[in-house]
């Protein structure tokens, strides 16, 4: 989460407090993502610096500095928005690497390993469902995030799945040679061992 | 006295070269007011535990109890007026007569078991209104959405004395937000003290459930811990300990 373009969003509604700003971030996020009071006057320092905002100048950094956008900070808040996250090269994952491993570790029972790792994220799952029954209807930031993290937790659930009934119908049939054009793709996405 | 609950339970089909082991040793009790989800890959059981859960089905082996009553030595009539009274059914496809108003397909059951017209009525209507739905009553199914016609269905499932709710993916023909609202209904009806066993392949849908069982080849392999207060979650630095690390004793591996 970046504090910088989530305080230029609050800005973006009109001038505010440095404490309401940290209020208001707090209640936006629904509290997930909690955040330090010295963060946000640091980084608001920044944003000034960078002529992202201005504050009123008057007395010292704090609580009481009311602070407004600029048009370069409208302009960075725009373009900040539009630009997606770097989802294209995939992260070194440590579940992925513990069930290739898993299926080559002799006496390992790679489907047991696979349902330990299913019922911990399950488990997460229901944890978070709780939060949202008994929250969220009141809560639209902090059912968005739950959302989110629900959504995340059930692809990692899914891929098991897959796994799961890939190395099933793997240990059916005898492996096929490696072409020889996917060595770099192997390693890009971890799968080389 | 449980809601219901599975002795040993085994289920095959065929013989010979068409010899399927369905079901193999299934032992599963669900307590008034839970939701148990059941969840696994297809083939794995899901859909004949929840028939024989609901005596559609008989087991090859093993005795299904539900409130308490044995189902093996009833006869066919006793065992279909047990289900009408205790056991409502959700399917994924919602099953509503279209001929009928969402309040005639809810009382519809109560109908069929003897109870007299009006009664059937009321508590119909009394079953739609709990599941916000009071002002669709005079409305045929074509006239509702999705979401409507699956809380109509869990309506039906609910209405009059029913203890046993028995679903099969509920709310796979809906949208997410509409599965969303689904699951809390029957979460809720859970809350008012019905049982209810929920078969799903969906983990955000088995999530809603306060337990959940995992189903591989015919055999409970695994089961969820009961959650720790949601508290533990927020404020927690990601990827923290697991959530539950034991077991419920008496099931599961």
């Amino acid at each position: 989460m970046s504090v910088r373009h989530a305080l230029l969003a609050l800005l973006s509604e009109g001038p505010k407090y440095g404490l309401q700003l940290r209020e208001e971030f707090e209640a936006r996020t629904g509290e997930v993502w909690p955040l330090n009071i010295g963060q946000v006057y640091t980084t608001l320092q920044r944003l000034e610096r960078d002529g992202l905002v201005e504050s009123d100048g008057t007395g010292d950094d704090g609580p009481q500095k009311g602070f407004r956008i600029t048009a370069g900070g409208e302009q960075e808040l725009a373009g900040w928005l539009r630009t997606p996250p770097d989802l294209a090269s995939p992260p070194r994952d440590e579940l992925v690497m513990k069930v290739l491993v898993a299926a080559r570790v002799p006496g390992t029972d790679v489907h047991e390993v696979i349902q330990v790792h299913r019922r911990y994220l399950v488990e997460l799952m229901q944890q978070w469902t709780r939060i949202k029954e008994a929250e969220a209807e009141s809560d639209l930031g902090l059912a968005l995030a739950v959302d989110a993290e629900l959504f995340r937790l059930d692809a990692v659930i899914r891929w098991l799945d897959s796994a799961d009934g890939r190395l099933k119908r793997a240990a059916a049939d005898p492996p096929r040679p490696v072409p020889a054009a996917l060595p770099r793709l192997r390693r890009r996405v971890g799968a080389r061992l | 006295m449980s809601a219901l609950e599975l002795r040993g339970v085994t289920k095959t089909y065929g013989a010979g070269a068409g010899f399927v082991q369905a079901l193999r040793g299934i032992d599963l009790t669900v307590e008034a007011g839970a939701m148990v989800a059941v969840m696994g890959p297809s083939g794995s059981g899901k859909s004949t535990l929840l028939t024989i859960a609901g005596s559609l089905e008989d087991p090859t082996n093993g005795e299904v109890l539900i409130d308490g009553t044995v189902l093996s030595g009833m006869s066919r009539n006793a065992k279909a007026r047990l289900r009408r009274r205790s056991v409502g059914f959700v399917f994924q496809e919602f099953n509503l007569l279209p001929g009928l108003t969402a309040a005639e397909n809810v009382s519809l059951p109560l109908e069929l078991d003897g109870t007299g017209a009006r009664a059937a009525r009321a508590a119909g209507i009394a079953a739609l209104e709990g599941l916000g739905l009071g002002d669709r009553a005079a409305r045929f199914p074509d006239e509702l959405s999705g979401g409507e016609r699956q809380r109509v269905a869990i309506a039906r499932a609910v209405v009059g004395e029913r203890r046993l709710l028995l679903a099969d993916e509920p709310s796979g023909a809906l949208d997410s937000v509409n599965a969303e609202e689904v699951m809390r209904l029957l979460h809720e009806a859970c809350k008012r003290g019905v049982a209810a066993v929920v078969v799903t392949h969906d983990a955000q849908l088995a999530s809603w459930a306060d337990r959940v069982v995992f189903l591989r080849d015919g055999r409970v392999i695994d089961q969820t811990a009961p959650p720790p207060g949601p508290e533990s979650l927020l404020g927690a630095a990601p990827g923290g300990r697991p959530p539950g690390s034991h077991r419920l004793p008496g099931e599961g591996p």
